[in-house]
């Protein structure tokens, strides 16, 4: 943006993707690149903390495979306490989108990596699999009954002209919303974290106030700390909300 | 007008949005937090609808903050 005296640091570049092994297959691109990567990294933590986790099998659970154990029951009442015990057919969905989420989300935090929710098309991607599920599960369950979720029950006919469009456009801004959600909590964390960094750069190149620039490294701190609140906030409220859209498949009409 | 400075203004009108989803998930939390002090055997039921309300009003602020970065980065 605005060129100032220092060093610049560009709070955007953080997300840019580039391939690290690059590949052509019938003449598309499918490189590994960095974002590839950290997905893969991603799922190779979420597989030893639930897989090597839980392999042992104690009676008294040790550190990793009571962390395993505290997640799974975490989705497991989050799924029971929302959809009902009919709900738990969906709890391999919740909890997977939830795993990757949040380590995602965490793991993107350390220094140096690069954070794969950070791309509106992965946020997308995931959203979009909770809505398709949603609506390809309530029309198999309830066929046209299924469009009683658009249209409130106990209200007045005129009404319903005005309400059911309400209702229809609420839940085609669902799959934008929850993946903007995610995406945009992300993205703004981090850019906030490159300002700083940024501010910390230009104070100390900026002669006699260099006094000045533990400030923002005391901020950058405090808002990583902020940060992983909202990296587990961020997946829990996407599981939450994933939870409820699956419920309306589950159970439509008001 | 200079388009850059339209855009600019544009940008800093657009972080007002930001503030409103602020009010927004004050009054879910101070309202919760209120209710949860007068009857604390209900409040832990409670808090996954108030994290949700709390998500429902951010994504508006989230909305403005987007328009804010198309505003500011989208060439």
């Amino acid at each position: 943006m605005a060129a100032g005296a220092g060093p610049v640091i560009d709070p955007i570049h953080q997300f840019q993707i580039h391939p690290i092994v690059p590949i052509q297959l019938f003449g598309y691109d499918i490189s590994l690149t960095n974002s590839g990567l950290f997905m893969v990294i991603v799922l190779g933590v979420i597989a030893l903390i639930t897989v090597v986790g839980t392999a042992g099998r104690a009676l008294v659970p040790g550190r990793l495979q009571s962390m395993a154990e505290m997640l799974y029951e975490f989705i497991d009442d989050l799924v029971v306490s929302t959809m009902g015990k009919s709900g738990r057919k969906f709890f391999p969905l919740v909890l997977s989108l939830f795993l990757f989420v949040l380590f995602s989300n965490v793991i993107g935090l350390i220094p140096g990596t690069y954070t794969v929710t950070s791309q509106i098309i992965v946020t997308f991607a995931l959203a979009m699999v909770v809505i398709l599920t949603v609506v390809v599960y309530g029309l198999m369950k309830h066929g046209t009954h299924f469009f009683g979720l658009f249209v409130p029950s106990g209200v007045p006919k005129p009404l319903l002209i005005l309400l059911t469009p309400i209702e229809l456009i609420s839940f085609l801004s669902r799959p934008i919303s929850l993946s903007m959600r995610l995406f945009a909590n992300m993205l703004a964390g981090h850019i906030a974290l490159k300002v700083f960094a940024g501010f910390l750069l230009m104070l100390a190149a900026a002669g006699g106030w260099f006094a000045l620039a533990p400030l923002p490294l005391f901020m950058i701190v405090a808002l990583t700390a902020l940060e992983f609140l909202v990296a587990g906030l961020q997946a829990f409220v996407f599981a939450v909300l994933t939870c409820i859209y699956l419920n309306d498949a589950l159970h439509p009409g008001h | 007008m200079d388009p850059n400075a339209a855009k600019l203004i544009g940008a800093g009108l657009a972080a007002i949005g930001m503030g409103a989803a602020a009010i927004g998930v004050g009054t879910i939390f101070g309202n919760f937090l209120s209710g949860a002090l007068r009857n604390p055997s209900a409040a832990d039921g409670q808090f996954t609808r108030a994290f949700i309300g709390a998500a429902l009003a951010e994504g508006l602020g989230i909305f403005a903050f987007v328009v804010a970065l198309i505003l500011l980065f989208v060439k």
